[in-house]
């Protein structure tokens, strides 16, 4: 298949603008990003820049992989990371503009490659996780209910890769910081520092500045790995039980 | 900063006042619209008048309307205060871009600035209109069975008999109902009340209070305007 590609360059002589490239012999069977590798190729022979997007483990689980394709945090299949995306999904002759994520708080690096360490900033600000080391303990000596244990694996499932700030109209991380809130504050293991942990990291998230919440679910629709914006209600509730019920106060 | 204050200048902080006040301003929509249909006797407008001489002067009413007062400014400069902060989260725009969403109304909740703004300066027309019409005391007196009230019903009648301004006013119902059709249960989201046991529920009434409410208002000049 024949594509027309509209990608956003920034970064050495470019200085953030839209270019269109040409790219001809597609295979429907192709990932997204190895469409990328073959424009790569085909603009490096031309002795010309190549296009920088990020990528690691390719198989959806990593969380590296941010663009924007045809208006959608990574492509327009729900529950889908970019490098997941196949090119069966297209037309032959389809116009795709590809952009980076874009929030004040992800600076654009190079071309499609965004800076996410806002994100690492708020993971850190939660802090340690009283686990204790020592003899490996029996799986069953912390009961722990299925339904709990569920919901926390699904908050766990959280990758982190930003799609939810990219999606947000008002660039906002809740989101992803809700998640990781409650995958540690449901289990018995992280529930010890919970409301420090909590308050910590949206003052973090706050600092970052992203936007706040309206309730809007664009990042539920657009998360790869589909959390629900129930943790977002989850983190609201732990916020309010955490500042206003507990003695614990974050300096 | 004190504990207190770090919490309401939070992103979570934040939003739990436009919560608050926004449900404050529903309960409150239903109150104005039990008054707004007393328009609706054909009695010359006696039970409306007795209505809102009962609304300016007992003294429970009237403490509650300066929370009232308090309530929808705080709504707004909040509100706007977080659509500005919000918007300047996002330097770059992008050149495509589409909103999906889940369980909510993706225009309005997109729209829920540009909503609020109608809506506000609705409400200051409004409030010039009849409001201070009644607080500066310049309305003519009409007598029922010796109690000497103040004749909204006939300010109200006379504006309801222009077109253009029933149409207005209609227009801005339709604003209304959009802003609650978001509004209602991003409410209930904000304070953490969101349950896989309970959303739909809320979602449901929701709806039917965002469509019920404005229509039942938007009836009233509408109906009076043919009446004549």
């Amino acid at each position: 298949m024949k594509l027309t590609l509209k990608i956003w360059r920034q970064g050495g002589k470019f200085k953030g603008e839209l270019v269109t490239y040409q790219l001809d012999n597609v295979s429907e069977h192709m990932s997204f990003l190895e469409m990328l590798d073959v424009l790569n190729e085909e603009l490096v022979q031309k002795k010309e820049e190549p296009v920088v997007f990020e990528h690691d483990c390719r198989e959806g689980i990593c969380g590296t992989c941010s663009m924007v394709i045809n208006g959608y945090p990574h492509g327009p299949m729900q529950g889908t990371t970019a490098c997941q995306l196949h090119m069966r999904h297209f037309k032959d002759g389809d116009t795709i503009t590809i952009e980076p994520f874009r929030a004040k708080s992800f600076p654009v690096l190079k071309d499609l490659a965004v800076d996410r360490a806002a994100f690492d900033r708020i993971i850190q600000a939660g802090g340690f996780v009283s686990v204790n080391t020592g003899q490996a303990q029996d799986a069953n000596s912390i009961p722990i209910e299925k339904e709990q244990a569920a919901e926390a694996f699904d908050a766990a499932a959280c990758i982190g890769c930003g799609a939810c700030v990219a999606a947000c109209p008002n660039s906002s991380a809740m989101l992803f910081t809700s998640a990781k809130v409650a995958h540690l504050s449901l289990m018995p293991q992280g529930e010890v520092e919970k409301q420090r942990r909590v308050q910590a990291m949206v003052r973090q998230m706050d600092e970052e500045g992203f936007g706040a919440c309206s309730n809007i679910t664009a990042c539920e629709a657009e998360c790869p790995k589909e959390i629900s914006v129930e943790y977002i209600a989850k983190l609201n509730r732990d916020y309010f039980a955490s500042s206003l019920g507990s003695e614990t106060k974050v300096k | 900063m004190s504990w207190f204050s770090t919490f309401l200048t939070s992103s979570v902080g934040r939003k739990l006042v436009m919560s608050l006040t926004g449900l404050f301003l529903i309960i409150f929509l239903v109150v104005h619209l039990i008054g707004n249909l007393q328009l609706l006797f054909d009695d010359g407008g006696e039970k409306f008048n007795l209505y809102a001489k009962f609304m300016t002067t007992n003294p429970v009413i009237k403490l509650t309307s300066y929370l009232l007062y308090a309530g929808i400014l705080l709504h707004a400069i909040q509100g706007w205060l977080l659509w500005r902060s919000n918007a300047n989260a996002r330097e770059t725009k992008y050149a495509v871009k589409v909103t999906r969403t889940v369980n909510t109304n993706s225009f309005a909740s997109r729209n829920m600035g540009w909503l609020g703004t109608i809506i506000f300066i609705f409400i200051l027309i409004h409030l010039y209109q009849f409001w201070l019409q009644m607080k500066m005391g310049v309305l003519e007196m009409v007598t029922y069975e010796d109690v000497e009230v103040d004749n909204l019903y006939y300010v109200v009648a006379q504006a309801f008999q222009n077109p253009l301004y029933v149409v207005f006013y209609v227009i801005c119902m339709v604003v209304i109902a959009y802003h609650l059709l978001h509004g209602f249960q991003s409410a209930f989201q904000t304070l953490g009340l969101n349950h896989s046991k309970y959303s739909p529920l809320i979602r449901t009434v929701g709806r039917i209070y965002a469509v019920v409410v404005p229509l039942a208002f938007a009836f009233i000049p509408v109906y009076m305007y043919l009446q004549g």
